[in-house]
């Protein structure tokens, strides 16, 4: 009862914001256009023949980095920024007394920006295949779903760490700054410009107790079909989540006393 | 009886703020070392609404009115004191509370920017978990109420000011809210708009015994919306009662402008002891004290030789702008 109205709720969200971001459809082809920093780091990669140092064919590198495409664009999260300008102007006060957490809002705003962008990314894809022939494949049907949910739940991981630091909102007024930090280890720790089995044996023994490279590099080479542990990478996927879920309940329960509703 | 639906009791709220001093050398020790202090907003008030009722809050910008609102919503989180509205603690946002209750502010608006409102509507009803055909059959009477048709289907970023706020209105009405809290909610509308939004929400108030919380700068809004005002000053409460007695109170005297026949019936009666405002020919304004009007105007009419009178009100603005300085009105 209580999830069926939950999902009636979500789902008429969704599907009032994904009117909303058909009204963006330029936009959002654009946004799509800009997320192709894999398949500049696969040329440098390839130019350099780097992947002989990791012993991986170039067709599977190629295949790597079309993943991480796909996967970035599925998972990329800009909440922090939605509810920086929303706080600072008043404008989430209305929804504040809503019998809804206004983080779904943002949630369904990210999923119908999601499926909008979908069409535009299958159309890069395509060009892509049409210069690599070569990496052309067909993943089959379990790790097609597999790769789903776990593109899903690296959505999950990264919107939450971004509601997190959206929260500081209520104490710092400027968590984006925040945001930017985290930037800089997603960019470089996720996988997004090398895949993650590249990285210095000691870099490595870390990296993988933090969440970044659950974020694009775990999804992007269980998708391309390159050796990886799809049972751990999956439990620490839903790890990532458990750990973080309370501690935004937690870090919002206790900045919601802090809000000032300025602006409003 | 009717029941208190809010009561307040020994409510303040204080807010953190920062100083700077201006100039480079404020900025950079601004930088190293902020000034932080305690600013107590809102001190020690109390009071009780009853259901129903629709009460004014007054005062200067600054003194406190919109953050009693948000306290009384449940928005912000109250320093000392407590709050009940309808039985609940609002910070504590129930979902059977926040059910019961909504906000408007102003110029704030809660429509998504780029699609018709009815879209709006729709969400709102679903997030209030309120059936389609439910939602439908309200959204058809409140369009009705409000005046309000074609404008549902049309983008918001395309609608009027006014077209804007009654859209705002419906989309914060759909779940039937028992209290309302209105903040400036005729904010920038111009006079129909106005006079149409305080005739919606008298109808409101009227049909479905909604409490309504309401502030104002436009005293039109409270003067026709409110018998019971609350004047607020800087951060406490100057004033709790009707709004008739606090104007009674506060302008003491009527002017009278009184026609008379002829020119030497004025200046007789401007020479028989009552305060002269002015006179032109053979019409004269004299100012009698509230408690002795009926008397007066029996020896006028009496004594002189007079063709018409009119009895002038105080501009209601003037009045209440003298509550907005003063701390304390003891009726």
């Amino acid at each position: 009862m209580i999830s069926n109205l939950i999902n009636r709720k979500i789902l008429t969200l969704l599907k009032v914001q994904y009117s909303n971001m058909l009204e963006y459809r330029v936009e959002i082809a654009l946004w799509a256009i800009s997320g192709i920093i894999p398949f500049f780091m696969l040329n440098i990669w390839t130019n350099n023949n780097l992947n002989e140092s990791i012993n991986i064919s170039s067709t599977m590198l190629s295949r790597y980095f079309l993943c991480a495409f796909f996967v970035r664009q599925f998972s990329v999260v800009w909440v922090v920024f939605s509810f920086e300008e929303d706080s600072l102007m008043g404008k989430v006060s209305p929804y504040l007394i809503q019998p809804l957490n206004p983080f779904f809002r943002y949630f369904a705003q990210h999923l119908a920006e999601q499926i909008t962008r979908f069409p535009f990314a299958l159309i890069i894809a395509f060009f892509f295949f049409i210069f690599n022939p070569e990496s052309i494949w067909i993943p089959n049907l379990s790790i097609l779903l597999l790769s789903i949910v776990s593109t899903f739940l690296s959505f999950l991981i990264q919107f939450l760490i971004q509601s997190i630091v959206a929260c500081l909102c209520f104490w710092t007024e400027k968590a984006s700054s925040i945001e930017r930090l985290l930037f800089i280890p997603t960019l470089f720790l996720s996988g997004l410009l090398a895949p993650v089995v590249s990285f210095p044996a000691y870099v490595k023994s870390w990296i993988y107790l933090t969440p970044f490279p659950y974020l694009i590099d775990f999804p992007a080479n269980l998708l391309s079909g390159n050796k990886t542990n799809i049972i751990g990478g999956l439990i620490m996927q839903i790890l990532w989540i458990f750990i973080l879920f309370p501690l935004f309940k937690k870090i919002w329960s206790e900045g919601t006393k802090k809000y000032t509703a300025m602006g409003s | 009886m009717l029941q208190n639906i809010i009561d307040v009791k020994n409510l303040s709220k204080s807010f953190d703020i920062s100083s700077k001093e201006p100039g480079l050398k404020g900025t950079i020790k601004h930088f190293f070392r902020r000034q932080k202090k305690s600013l107590k907003v809102i001190k020690d008030i109390s009071f009780e609404i009853k259901e129903g009722e629709i009460v004014g809050f007054l005062g200067a910008n600054g003194a406190g009115k919109t953050t009693i609102l948000k306290m009384l919503c449940g928005l912000i989180y109250p320093s000392e004191g407590s709050i009940l509205v309808s039985g609940y603690l609002p910070f504590s946002r129930k979902e059977n509370f926040l059910k019961n209750i909504t906000l408007i502010m102003g110029q704030k608006q809660q429509l998504i920017w780029d699609l018709p409102p009815i879209e709006s509507f729709y969400l709102n009803a679903s997030i209030y978990d309120i059936d389609k055909f439910e939602a439908k059959k309200r959204i058809k009477k409140l369009s009705e109420m409000l005046e309000i048709d074609e404008e549902l289907f049309i983008p918001v970023r395309k609608l009027s000011l006014g077209q804007r706020m009654k859209s705002e209105l419906l989309a914060a009405l759909i779940h039937e809210p028992n209290i309302l809290f209105l903040d400036e909610p005729t904010l920038g509308l111009d006079i129909n708009a106005q006079r149409n939004l305080r005739k919606f929400l008298q109808k409101y108030n009227k049909e479905t015994n909604a409490t309504i919380c309401l502030t104002s700068h436009y005293m039109k809004d409270i003067t026709s919306l409110c018998k019971r005002v609350i004047c607020v000053h800087e951060g406490a409460i100057s004033y709790d009662g009707k709004l008739d007695l606090l104007l009674k109170k506060l302008s003491p005297v009527k002017e009278i402008l009184i026609v008379c026949r002829s020119e030497e019936d004025a200046i007789k009666l401007g020479n028989s002891g009552f305060t002269v405002k002015n006179k032109i020919k053979n019409e004269i304004t004299i100012k009698i004290e509230n408690n002795s009007i009926t008397s007066s105007l029996k020896t006028i009419l009496n004594n002189f030789d007079i063709e018409d009178l009119f009895i002038n009100e105080p501009p209601i603005d003037e009045v209440i702008g003298k509550v907005l300085i003063k701390k304390d009105y003891d009726i």
